[in-house]
C-alpha cells in the first residue's frame, strides 16, 4: 500500500469558519441574521432553574401525603423566604401542632400527593452565550443561540486547561525553540494571550496565572508542572472547566517540543490582533481540541479548511514522530512498506520509513507519525 | 444463554439467509482503534481468514465513524486479495468472485460507548438489579441514586444536573412493593431537567422497570421533562430478578438516541445488515455461551482504550462491570493517578525518570493511537496494564456479590447478609479458565507476556487455564452468533482462542526459599518431578494439543484446590506457553523497596523468558 490514513491537527492561515454558539436550556437570542458581532458580545441568554432543594413535608409534621395541602402555608407559585412558616400540622384538637420553616429562600414549584414532598425552587442564574468568533451571524436557532460565521486563521492545539479566553496576541519567544521563563512575563500582559516556543515552565505558568494573563500557548509543558498547578493529577483528558483565570494550551505535547515552525511563525505574524481560545479539551470519542481563531478582515479561504491536518500518508509528505524514541522529530515519508516489520519491542507493525530533517532515516510504526503542513 | 439480547432495529433490514453467507465482513469499532475481520466458508467450515485496523474516525476534521470502516476494511480487502470497497467508498456486497462480502456486520464502543445513569430504591437491592441491567446491555453505569445512598435529595439533584448520560434507567420497589419511594426518586429526576449527551433538543430518554403499580405516578412526574418508556420490572418480586425488558430497551435506545447522533453512525447503521450492538454486550455473550456450553467457571476480560470490562461466570451467574477510567490510552493517565505511578514502577525491571515518565503517560493520552516500539516502553505499557486490570479485577469482586441473575432464586437471607459487602462470588480457586482480550494482551508480542499480565493481575490460584482472544474478535462473534451462531461457533472453535496452558499456583504465604509445593507432571511428552521454592515461579512446555497429568503435594499452609495441604491428581492441558507453577504465593507481594523489587521482577522475567535479551 503506497499510502495510508493518519490523524493529525489542523493549522491553517485562512478560512471561514462557523461556530454553533447554543445556550444549555432554550432561552432568548439576541442577535438577528446578518448581524456583526464582537467577539465578546452577548448573543443569547437564558436563566436556568435555581438549586432545588426537597423537603419531605409529610414526614416532617407527621401527616399523610393527602393531608400536606390542608397544612401549606404557601401555594404552588409563590415566594417563600428562608425561616417562613412553611406548614403547619393541624395537631390533635388544634395542640400539639408541628411547624416546618422554609429550609431555603424560592418558590413553591411543586407539592406531591403521593409523597408529601415539596420542592423549594432557588432563585434562576442567568447565562448569557459570547460571540466568541467576531463575524456575522448566519443562522438564529430560535431559543436556543446562533451560527457565528467568519474568516480566520485557525490553529487546534493538541491539549489545554481552562475555557475560552480572549485577548492580544503577544509574542514572548524568540523563537519556536525556546522555553518560556517567569521571567518573560511582565505586569503589562494581563489580559493578553502570549505566545511561547517550546515548554511553558511551572513558574512562566504560575507567574501569568498571578499576572492574569488571559491564556498561554506554548508548544509543550511538564505533567510534573500540570499537576502542580492543578493540585491533581489529571486523569481523563477532559478538561475546560478549571478556574485558574488563565487558559493554556500546548499544540505539540507533554515534556521539551518545539512549536512547530509554522504554527509559531503563523501567531507571530498576528501579533497584536484580538483572538479568541480555548483550552477545553475532550480526548474521548467525539473529541474536542483546544483551539486558536484569530479573526481575519476578509474571507481568504472557503467555509472547509484549506489544510485539514488528517489525510492520506505518502511518500513525500511531511511528518512528525509522536512517539519515543524520537518523540517530536520532523521529516518526511521515506517509504511505506507494505508488509508488517518487526519492531524493538518485538511486536509486528505496519512502519513506514521517514527521512528526518536532521539525521538519517529511521523506521517507526505507521501510528506513530503524524501529518504536519510543510 | 439465559436472557435475550435485546436486538432490535429502526430501519427494518431484509432477513438474512444463513445458508447464503460465504463472506462476512466485521468491524468492531472500539474508541481507538476500528478493527475488521473476515470470515469466509473453507471447506464448508467458516475460518477466520484475514485482519485489519485502522484508527478511529470520529474526532474532527473527518467526524464520521464509516472512514475509519472504510480504511480498516480496505486494509482487509488487501491483505486478503479481495475488494470489499468499491470507487465510490461503499461496501461492495452481495460476494461475487474476489469482490465483496455477503453480510457487514459491526459492533461499536466508539463515542464513549453507552453512559447510564441508573437509579433504585435500595442501594443494595433494586439499584442494584438496575445496575446490573445497565451492565449487562453494555453500558458504563455514569451513577447510581439510591433512596439509601446517604446524600441528601438536593445533593443527588446537582448530581443528575451535572452528568449528562445517554440515558436513565430507573427501578424501585417490587411490584405491590413501595410507590411512595419510587415517586419520590422521579421527584429527584424532573427538578433536575436532565440534558441527554447527544442531540441536546431531545428529551432525555427514561426507562422506568420499577413497581408497576407506580407507574401511573412517575408518569405524571416526568411525563413532561422526559422521554418515558415504561417496561417490566426488574425485581418483580424481590428473590427474582428480571433484567431482559430493561436490557431490550436499553438496546433500543442505544441505537435510536445514543449510536444517531454519534458522528456518521447514522451511515453506519444503515450499512451494517444486522443491528450494531455495544462491544461489551457482545463480547459478554460470547463468554457465557463458553462457560454454559463447557460447564465450567470463567472469567473474561477486554481491556481497551478508555475502559476495562470484567465479566465472569461462577455457577452460571453471570455478571459484567465496566471500569470506565481504566484503560491503556485515553485512560493510561487515569491508572496511573489511581494507582499511584510507584505501584505501576514495581513491575518494571529498569530504573526510571519520573518526570520523563510522566509525560509519556500524558503523550500516550493525548496521542492515544500510538504503539511501543521500543522493548522498554513495552514493558511499561505492560506495566501499566497489570495494575489496570488489578484495580478492574478488584472492582469487579466487590460488585459480583451474591446475586443471581434471570430465573434464579434467592432468599431473603441471601439479601441482608449481601449488605455486609463482602460475600463476592468470585472465587480464584473455583476459577476454571481465565480469558484475555484487548490489545495490550491480545498483541503481546510473546505469549509469556499475556500470561504473565493475567497472573500478575488476576492471582489465579489452585489450577486455571489461560487463554486469549487471539485477534481481539470475541466482539465480532458476539454479533455474528445473532445471525449465524454456527458460523460464530466454527470460527470461535478454530481461531478465536489461543490457549496458553494451565496456570497452577498454591494459595499461601511463606518465607522465600520455603518448599510451598512438590509436583509430579506426567504426559505430553513431560515427565517431571520437582519443589516449587516460595518466591519462584517456572514454565514447563506443554503443547497446546497435549494433556498431562499433574499431582500436587502443597506444603501445610498451601492450597492447590483439594484444601491447605491436601493433595490433589488432576489432568491438565498445554498451551503456547505450557504450565506455570506459580510459587510466588497468593497473596502476590511485591518488595517495597524498588530496588529489590526490580530485582524480583528481573528474576520472575528471566524464569519464564517473558522479554528478550534476560
Amino acid at each position: 500500500m503506497a499510502q495510508a490514513y493518519t490523524p493529525g491537527l489542523m493549522v491553517s492561515r485562512g478560512g471561514v469558519w462557523r461556530r454553533r454558539r447554543l445556550l444549555p436550556i432554550a432561552g432568548e437570542v439576541l442577535v438577528r441574521v446578518g448581524d456583526r458581532v464582537e467577539a465578546q458580545d452577548v448573543v443569547a441568554r437564558t436563566l436556568m432553574p435555581g438549586d432545588a432543594v426537597p423537603v419531605n413535608l409529610a414526614r416532617l409534621l407527621g401527616v399523610s401525603p393527602g393531608e400536606l395541602p390542608h397544612c401549606l402555608k404557601f401555594q404552588e407559585g409563590e415566594q417563600v423566604k428562608k425561616g417562613d412558616l412553611l406548614a403547619e400540622s393541624p395537631g390533635i384538637f388544634g395542640l400539639f401542632r408541628t411547624q416546618t420553616p422554609a429550609p431555603a429562600t424560592g418558590t413553591l414549584e411543586s407539592i406531591s400527593k403521593v409523597t408529601g414532598q415539596v420542592l423549594l425552587r432557588g432563585a434562576p442564574l442567568a447565562v448569557e452565550v459570547l460571540a466568541y468568533l467576531r463575524g456575522t451571524v448566519v443562522e438564529v436557532l430560535p431559543h436556543e443561540g446562533v451560527v457565528i460565521e467568519a474568516p480566520a486563521a485557525f490553529i487546534q492545539g493538541i491539549f489545554g486547561i481552562g475555557g475560552e479566553a480572549y485577548g492580544e496576541l503577544v509574542t514572548v519567544s524568540a523563537g519556536p525553540e525556546d522555553d518560556l521563563t517567569d521571567e518573560q512575563i511582565r505586569p503589562e500582559h494581563a489580559g493578553k494571550v502570549l505566545v511561547a516556543g517550546r515548554r511553558m515552565t511551572g513558574d512562566a505558568i504560575r507567574k501569568a496565572i498571578k499576572l492574569r494573563v488571559s491564556a498561554v500557548i506554548a508548544g509543550g509543558m511538564d505533567d510534573q508542572d500540570l499537576r502542580e498547578i492543578l493540585g491533581y493529577d489529571l486523569g481523563v483528558a477532559v478538561t475546560g472547566t478549571e478556574k485558574l483565570g488563565t487558559s493554556l494550551i500546548i499544540t505539540e505535547g507533554f515534556g521539551e517540543i518545539a512549536m512547530a515552525r509554522r504554527t509559531f511563525d503563523l501567531l507571530r505574524s498576528h501579533a497584536g490582533d484580538n483572538v479568541a481560545v480555548n483550552g477545553a479539551t475532550q480526548i474521548r470519542a467525539g473529541v474536542m481540541r483546544p483551539e486558536i481563531l484569530i479573526p481575519l478582515d476578509d474571507a481568504t479561504g472557503r467555509l472547509t479548511a484549506e489544510s485539514a491536518g488528517a489525510g492520506l500518508l505518502e511518500v513525500g509528505v511531511p511528518v512528525r514522530i509522536i512517539r519515543e524514541p524520537g518523540f517530536g522529530a520532523l521529516g518526511t515519508v521515506a517509504g511505506l512498506p507494505n508488509e508488517p516489520a518487526w519492531l524493538e519491542s518485538g511486536s509486528k507493525a505496519r512502519v513506514v520509513e521517514v527521512q528526518l530533517q536532521a539525521g538519517p532515516k529511521v523506521v517507526v510504526p505507521r501510528a506513530n507519525v503524524e501529518l504536519i503542513e510543510g | 444463554m439465559a436472557e435475550g439480547n435485546g436486538l432490535h432495529s429502526a430501519a427494518v433490514k431484509p432477513p438474512i439467509d444463513p445458508d447464503s453467507l460465504q463472506v462476512i465482513l466485521a468491524t468492531d469499532c472500539g474508541s481507538t482503534t476500528t478493527k475488521a475481520i473476515l470470515i469466509e466458508k473453507v471447506d464448508g467450515v467458516y475460518r477466520q481468514t484475514f485482519r485489519g485496523e485502522a484508527p478511529t474516525t470520529v474526532e474532527e476534521p473527518i467526524a464520521d465513524v464509516t472512514m475509519g470502516v472504510i480504511n480498516a476494511a480496505t486494509e482487509v480487502g488487501e491483505l486478503a486479495g479481495r475488494r470489499l470497497v468499491d470507487e465510490n467508498g461503499l461496501l461492495i456486497r452481495p460476494s461475487q468472485g474476489n469482490d465483496g462480502c455477503d453480510i457487514y456486520i459491526s459492533t461499536s464502543s466508539a463515542g464513549g460507548g453507552l453512559q447510564m445513569l441508573v437509579a433504585g430504591v435500595v442501594r443494595q437491592m433494586t439499584a442494584a438489579s438496575a445496575e446490573r441491567a445497565a451492565l449487562g446491555a453494555g453500558a458504563i453505569v455514569m451513577e447510581t441514586l439510591a433512596s439509601n445512598d446517604k446524600r441528601r435529595p438536593f445533593e443527588q439533584i446537582q448530581r443528575i444536573r451535572e452528568l449528562r448520560p445517554d440515558m436513565i434507567l430507573l427501578a424501585g420497589g417490587t411490584d405491590g412493593g413501595t410507590r411512595r419511594h419510587v415517586v419520590q426518586l422521579a421527584e429527584l429526576i424532573a427538578p433536575a431537567k436532565p440534558q441527554p449527551r447527544f442531540g441536546g433538543q431531545f428529551k432525555m430518554p427514561v426507562i422506568y422497570a420499577g413497581n408497576r403499580e407506580a407507574a401511573v405516578d412517575v408518569r405524571r412526574v416526568l411525563g413532561e421533562v422526559a422521554e418515558l418508556s415504561v417496561v417490566d420490572n426488574v425485581r418483580p418480586v424481590l428473590e427474582r430478578e428480571n433484567l431482559a425488558p430493561a436490557r431490550d430497551r436499553i438496546h433500543d435506545l442505544f441505537l435510536e438516541h445514543v449510536m444517531a447522533h454519534a458522528p456518521g453512525y447514522d451511515k453506519l447503521m444503515d450499512w451494517a445488515d444486522t443491528p450494531i450492538m455495544p462491544t461489551p454486550g457482545a463480547v459478554g455473550d460470547i463468554l457465557r455461551t463458553i462457560a454454559e456450553r463447557q460447564g465450567i467457571n470463567a472469567v473474561g476480560v477486554d481491556i481497551g482504550g478508555a475502559t476495562t470490562d470484567v465479566f465472569s461466570v461462577f455457577h452460571s451467574v453471570f455478571n459484567r462491570t465496566v471500569s470506565a477510567n481504566l484503560g491503556m490510552s485515553y485512560s493510561i493517565s487515569n491508572v496511573c493517578a489511581e494507582a499511584g505511578l510507584e505501584s505501576i514502577l514495581r513491575w518494571v525491571p529498569y530504573d526510571t525518570n519520573e518526570r520523563e515518565l510522566r509525560n509519556r503517560v500524558k503523550n500516550k493520552m493525548i496521542r492515544p493511537t500510538t504503539i511501543p516500539q521500543t522493548l522498554e516502553a513495552l514493558m511499561f505499557e505492560q506495566a501499566v496494564a497489570r495494575e489496570a486490570l488489578r484495580l478492574s479485577y478488584i472492582q469487579h469482586r466487590s460488585f459480583a456479590v451474591d446475586l443471581r441473575g434471570v430465573q434464579q432464586q434467592r432468599s431473603v437471607g441471601d439479601m441482608f447478609a449481601q449488605e455486609t459487602g463482602d460475600r463476592s462470588i468470585v472465587d480464584n480457586m473455583a476459577l476454571d479458565l481465565l480469558v484475555a482480550s484487548g490489545g495490550v494482551l491480545s498483541h503481546a508480542p510473546r505469549m509469556e507476556q499475556t500470561a504473565a499480565m493475567l497472573i500478575d493481575a488476576f492471582e489465579p490460584e489452585g489450577i486455571t487455564r489461560l487463554a486469549k482472544d487471539s485477534i481481539f474478535m470475541m466482539p465480532h462473534l458476539g454479533v455474528l452468533a445473532q445471525v449465524h451462531p454456527q458460523a460464530a461457533m466454527d470460527v470461535f472453535e478454530r481461531d478465536c482462542l489461543v490457549y496458553l496452558g494451565t496456570c497452577i499456583a498454591p494459595a499461601g504465604l511463606a518465607h522465600d526459599g520455603e518448599v510451598c509445593l512438590r509436583y509430579r507432571i506426567q504426559g505430553g511428552g513431560l515427565d517431571e518431578r520437582g519443589e516449587l521454592a516460595f518466591g519462584d515461579w517456572k514454565r514447563l512446555p506443554l503443547p497446546a494439543d497435549r494433556t498431562a497429568v499433574v499431582t500436587l503435594e502443597p506444603a501445610r499452609r498451601f492450597n492447590v484446590g483439594a484444601g491447605p495441604g491436601v493433595a490433589l491428581e488432576r489432568e491438565v492441558r498445554g498451551g503456547e506457553v505450557g504450565i506455570v507453577l506459580d510459587g510466588r504465593g497468593r497473596p502476590l507481594r511485591l518488595p517495597s523497596d524498588p530496588v529489590e523489587s526490580r530485582r524480583k521482577v528481573r528474576r520472575w522475567n528471566s524464569a519464564i523468558s517473558m522479554y528478550p535479551e534476560e
